[in-house]
């Protein structure tokens, strides 16, 4: 059971009583993937090593930049140039030392996704390109593994929990990636220092509600977050028939890259 | 006619019906070749824009892709 230290530590968890020592018992033996180590990854990452999360993966092969910090929050001016996943676990350990992280420094896809996600209990997508948000929906609808969606540009987010066999898809709503550099996603978008901050929570939320079994998930409910109007909106959304995936008569039935949804600064200005 | 666009109440233009296609042009959508529309609540497939009108008291949502998350 609890050492005294962790009674200490989950205190404020443990006197919740919808929670209590069975529900820190559950987040301890969880398992969550984070994808990504960016904007949305750093929040989530250090919220669920606070609240226990027992294993933690994350997966990025990025490199902590200057520009980085202005909003990943799990990278320190002395961080720059370390791979992302190495800097985060340092953070997240020196705050629980009860994590158990796990990093992929490297870049997900089509070949090595089923392998990263398979033992975990739910999956989170911090990613920040299209090609990325498609694949872990893809695999995620394929594997049968729950996931938090995020997405966020200039002053929105937006956040979905996908269910499996119960609940919407991505693609039940985007059937198909933009053209690439279609829509912005990145560097020469712009985004508001603290935006990825409140979606990443929220994804953290679903993720540690989604361990302890209860409450009411984003499952099959886009919530869509303007921090210039200062309002959240919840939008239904309903399984789609037609969904290419997830659908009556899919026509996506294995992996592949969404190499077209790369956009190329995404790659370019690494 | 009386719709809810995006949740909120909004009066367009003073015909009976209009078809998705020209509501998006109508209300200005922005990159009207990317955002999925929800009305009443089923999402609408692309190719239907054209022929799928909405009427007083539908409830239109605009959904839009949104790529970030570093």
């Amino acid at each position: 059971m609890f050492s005294e230290e962790q009674i200490k530590r989950y205190s404020r968890h443990i006197i919740l009583k919808e929670v209590g020592g069975k529900g820190q018992q559950k987040l301890l033996g969880g398992k969550v993937m984070i994808i990504g180590a960016g904007g949305l990854g750093s929040p989530i990452a250090l919220y669920l090593a606070a609240a226990g999360v027992g294993t933690i993966g994350i997966a990025d092969a990025d490199l902590v930049e200057l520009s980085n910090l202005q909003r990943q929050i799990a990278h320190q001016t002395k961080d720059i140039g370390v791979p992302k996943v190495l800097s985060a676990r340092e953070k997240m350990e020196a705050m629980n030392p009860d994590v158990r992280v796990n990093t992929y420094h490297e870049w997900i896809s089509a070949a090595n996704i089923l392998n990263i996600i398979e033992g975990y209990d739910f999956v989170i997508d911090g990613t920040d390109n299209f090609a990325a948000k498609f694949l872990i929906n893809d695999a995620c609808v394929l594997a049968g593994k729950p996931y938090s969606h995020g997405g966020i540009l200039h002053f929105v987010g937006q956040t979905l929990t996908f269910i499996p066999g119960q609940s919407a898809c991505y693609r039940c709503i985007f059937p198909t990636p933009p053209p690439k550099d279609a829509i912005p996603t990145c560097s020469q978008a712009g985004v508001l220092g603290v935006l990825p901050g409140v979606i990443g929570m929220i994804q953290a939320t679903e993720a540690l509600k989604y361990l302890l079994g209860m409450g009411e998930l984003l499952a099959s409910r886009l919530l869509i977050y303007d921090a210039l109007a200062m309002t959240f909106r919840t939008v239904q959304v309903r399984r789609n028939a037609h969904c290419p995936i997830c659908g009556e008569n899919p026509t996506i039935t294995e992996l592949k890259d969404e190499l077209d949804a790369l956009n190329v600064c995404d790659l370019g200005q690494k | 006619m009386n719709l809810t666009v995006n949740g909120k109440p909004a009066t367009i233009g003073d015909k009976d019906t209009l078809s998705i296609t020209e509501l998006l042009a109508e209300l200005k959508v922005e990159t009207p070749e990317y955002v999925t529309v929800e009305l009443n609540g089923d999402i609408l497939e692309r190719e239907s824009f054209a022929t799928t009108q909405v009427k007083d008291g539908d409830a239109v949502e605009f959904l839009y892709f949104m790529g970030g998350g570093r």
